[in-house]
């Protein structure tokens, strides 16, 4: 089961590398460069996950030298990403800016039509990997399994409150799942940021999240909060008590994207460059420790693969938002 | 003694000499980053970030450490001298360190500021040392009714701030909440104010724009119709004997530093506060204790002490979470938690145990921050000075170009610089009907923290309002918030009984 799951995954990787390779041998002759800093655009706010993954790359850009220009990260956190989106989308130096994004690059446009973003002009970069998702309650609940929690929630109806990271976020998305997979009626509370929704659970002002491993890593290693079940297709190796909702019976997986985006209008030139110096950052040994170490999951895969994985996922997610009523 | 014998180890390592030259460098950069309006604290840690991986992790973070000291020491230097914040955490000090400056009293302010500051890190980092742990716990329990119970009990200090004339502050307030609701809206999902899809608005309005404006701006375009192009050279001198004078004049103002220092602490050590709402906050309880309200926005030294102790004691609070919890306090801790990612270490309750030489090198170098971050400061008080002898000719189109790069760096948009402007030809015109600032600046900082804290409440609660009084540290903190926003009509009774 496990096996077969992993599967597409490594021939995905394959395949990403060795697009990668060949179109580092079609223009080794004439090797496109940066000409002056690279805009590196965030769609969340200072220190949030997507803001430490990109000072972390932008880290090792410098520590390896792989780039004679610096990269500067620039937070466009405004409404969902609707500001990082728009500023990419009619960037005047195409060639100069790229963008690190999440859900919201499908999610967004979908919910705000009138931006005008069509995520298909935007240049494929590299997807560096896929988060996942967990079910987390407090320790202090004794809670220890998903049938506890279905029954916790039950019980208490309306009151249960489950902390997320803004309406119709990913988060949303998951707290629906449940509540229409178990019959339960929790209370979504939004917050800003997925590290407060963390912390609401371990100081017990919330009985349940869908956090991050991330975001829940440090409560979980100090005793205060428990993984009950992963939204993946395979069970995570930090947290393999916890089973998958496949293993469970609900056929739930969901992952959040962690992907380079260049802007639309991007030289075939340029795409090449961002193309290949993302695939070595993902190759490398601080990449692959910071995967591990946060329980990252996904390839790289880069070019027509990731724009068809984007419009599926787009489609996937336009499914999702009209279930929700968030759109028509 | 434990954690003596901890903090002992600590110093030895704060004390290696590569890590006390980073203390050295890290202060003066910051104290430079600080004095710089629109680069704050914020700025100069994640800019000096990707620098940091040249040295040991301990190292790193004592030198961002120092930045983020060095920052908040700074912030205060063009508050006073020019009128213009240095960083989001002194927009309180331009309130009376302006004031002074004008008076010719600019050397007094920046001394009470610089001691204030000391002794508000001092204050900060010796709680630190001593209630670390526990302190955790109680940021952790602090969900969102004590976050809303803790704004209303600033917006209570605010109450008559700035002038008597309460419709005009009351309306000063609104100006200032109708701002900061502008964005994203977390709670409904959806943008709000944003004028037809102006992308400039999807991130707010952020309130350093605002505060450059009305602060910055208004205040030059006044002085210049003051002035009616007379060459203005404002009255300002600095000795040793108006040095010691003004530690004198200083000792008397020690509660004031003691009420911020333990203020600026404990807000500091909540998730989403920071140092900024702490030091709005000290500002408001100085004035309300104070038996001569009236003198302050005049230039009265307790409005400059204040706020710089409650800022800096802020700034250490804002490690706790961010060490102990891996929550950050404020945006600048949010940078250091992303550094600490970055050198491999994990920030959260293991960090203690896991990594003890780290976080007492760390704690101990704050220390030593705190007295280096004080001498350069003081050191360079004549060369501050020199800049207000300058005419106003020439200060002013220097004003003028530090308020659009003020405006321009936190968002790296236009649009921020337009609108700054626009704020500050409004608050000249604010200003020329005497309507006070300050409400309006405390409100757009204050009312996006404050509005989510009572919606999620209410969304926790299902409506009732019970549950601001059903927990321990809401109640309380409701409770006095409420005894606030009673006194001044009780003063008003008081006064008519009288008559």
């Amino acid at each position: 089961m496990r096996k077969q799951a992993l599967k597409p995954l490594s021939c995905a990787i394959a395949l990403g590398l060795g697009l990668g390779m060949m179109s580092f041998v079609q223009t080794a002759a004439a090797a496109w460069q940066p000409k002056k800093p690279v805009e590196f655009i965030v769609m969340a706010g200072k220190g949030g996950g997507a803001d430490k993954a990109v000072r972390f790359m932008q880290n090792i850009i410098a520590k390896h030298n792989l780039s004679a220009k610096p990269f500067t990260p620039i937070n466009k956190p405004g409404g969902s990403g609707a500001e990082a989106l728009v500023h990419v989308n009619s960037a005047s130096d195409p060639d100069h800016t790229i963008m690190f994004t999440l859900n919201s690059f499908y999610t967004t446009p979908l919910r705000q039509p009138g931006l005008n973003v069509d995520i298909s002009t935007f240049t494929p970069i590299g997807r560096m990997a896929e988060d996942t998702f967990l079910l987390w309650v407090n320790v202090d609940s004794g809670i220890e399994n998903v049938e506890q929690f279905v029954a916790a929630a039950k019980a208490k109806g309306n009151a249960w409150i489950m902390a997320g990271t803004g309406k119709n976020s990913e988060d949303n998305l998951l707290t629906d799942f449940l509540n229409k997979a178990y019959g339960l009626n929790m209370k979504y509370v939004p917050y800003k940021g997925g590290g407060r929704v963390a912390k609401e659970l371990a100081g017990n002002n919330a009985n349940s999240t869908v956090n991050n491993p991330s975001e829940q890593l440090g409560f979980y290693q100090a005793g205060k909060t428990r993984a009950l079940a992963a939204f993946t297709p395979a069970r995570l190796p930090l947290f393999a008590d916890a089973p998958t909702f496949g293993e469970l019976g609900k056929d739930f997986v969901y992952f959040m994207q962690r992907t380079v985006v260049g802007a639309p209008g991007m030289s075939e030139e340029a795409a090449t460059y961002y193309r290949q110096l993302f695939a070595s950052i993902y190759g490398s040994d601080e990449w692959q420790g910071y995967m591990t170490k946060k329980s990252l999951q996904g390839g790289y895969i880069t070019g027509d693969i990731l724009m068809r994985y984007w419009l599926r996922e787009k489609a996937v997610h336009k499914v999702m938002l009209q279930k929700m009523g968030a759109i028509k | 003694m434990d954690i003596l014998s901890l903090l002992l180890t600590g110093f030895a390592i704060a004390f290696e000499p590569l890590n006390l030259g980073l203390i050295v460098f890290g202060c003066a950069v910051g104290l430079f980053i600080g004095a710089m309006p629109g680069l704050g604290s914020v700025n100069g840690v994640a800019i000096l970030l990707p620098m940091t991986f040249l040295v040991p992790p301990t190292g790193a973070i004592i030198f961002l450490g120092a930045i983020y000291y060095g920052a908040m020491y700074g912030g205060a230097i063009s508050s006073i001298m020019l009128g213009i914040p240095g960083a989001s955490t002194a927009v309180a000090t331009t309130f009376d360190g302006r004031p002074m400056a004008l008076k010719g009293e600019a050397d007094k302010a920046l001394i009470a500021a610089a001691t204030a500051s000391f002794i508000g890190g001092s204050v900060g980092v010796v709680l630190f040392t001593l209630f670390a742990p526990p302190l955790a716990d109680v940021a952790l329990t602090f969900g969102a009714p004590e976050i809303f119970a803790l704004m209303l009990m600033a917006f209570a200090t605010f109450i008559g701030l700035g002038s008597d004339d309460i419709p005009k502050t009351i309306f000063s307030i609104f100006i200032g909440l109708v701002f900061g609701s502008v964005g994203l809206d977390i709670i409904s999902g959806e943008p709000r104010l944003i004028f037809g899809d102006i992308p400039g608005f999807f991130h707010g309005i952020n309130f350093l724009v605002l505060a450059i404006g009305i602060y910055g701006i208004a205040e030059m375009l006044w002085t210049i119709e003051v002035s009616q192009g007379d060459v203005m050279i404002s009255q300002a001198t600095v000795s040793v004997r108006r040095i010691l004078n003004s530690l004198r004049e200083l000792t008397r103002t020690w509660k004031t530093m003691l009420m911020g220092s333990f203020l600026g602490y404990f807000v500091g050590i909540l998730p989403a506060a920071g140092a900024t709402p702490g030091s709005l906050m000290a500002y408001g309880i100085s004035k309300t204790m104070s038996k001569k309200p009236e003198t302050y926005g005049k230039g009265n030294i307790n409005g400059v002490v204040a706020p710089e102790a409650a800022n800096n004691a802020a700034s250490t609070g804002a490690m706790l979470p961010m060490l102990t919890l891996g929550i950050p306090g404020s945006p600048t801790t949010a940078i250091l938690l992303g550094g600490m990612v970055i050198w491999g270490l994990e920030p959260g309750p293991m960090v203690f145990t896991d990594h003890p030489d780290f976080v007492w090198g760390f704690i101990a170098s704050l220390y030593a921050a705190n007295v280096f971050a004080l001498l350069i400061n003081i050191a360079f008080i004549p060369a501050f000075i020199w800049v207000l002898k300058m005419p106003f000719t020439i200060l002013a189109p220097i004003i003028f170009v530090l308020c659009v790069v003020g405006g321009f760096v936190p968002t790296l948009d236009m649009h921020d610089v337009w609108l700054m402007l626009i704020f500050g030809i409004v608050g000249y015109l604010m200003r020329k009907l005497d309507y006070p600032m300050a409400p309006a600046v405390l409100a757009i900082v204050l009312g996006p923290l404050a509005e989510p804290a009572l919606r999620q409440s209410l969304l926790i609660s299902g409506g009732s309002f019970s549950i601001f009084f059903s927990r321990p540290f809401a109640g309380v903190i409701m409770v006095i918030a409420l005894v606030l926003f009673a006194l001044p009509l009780l003063k008003i009774a008081k006064s008519l009984i009288r008559r």
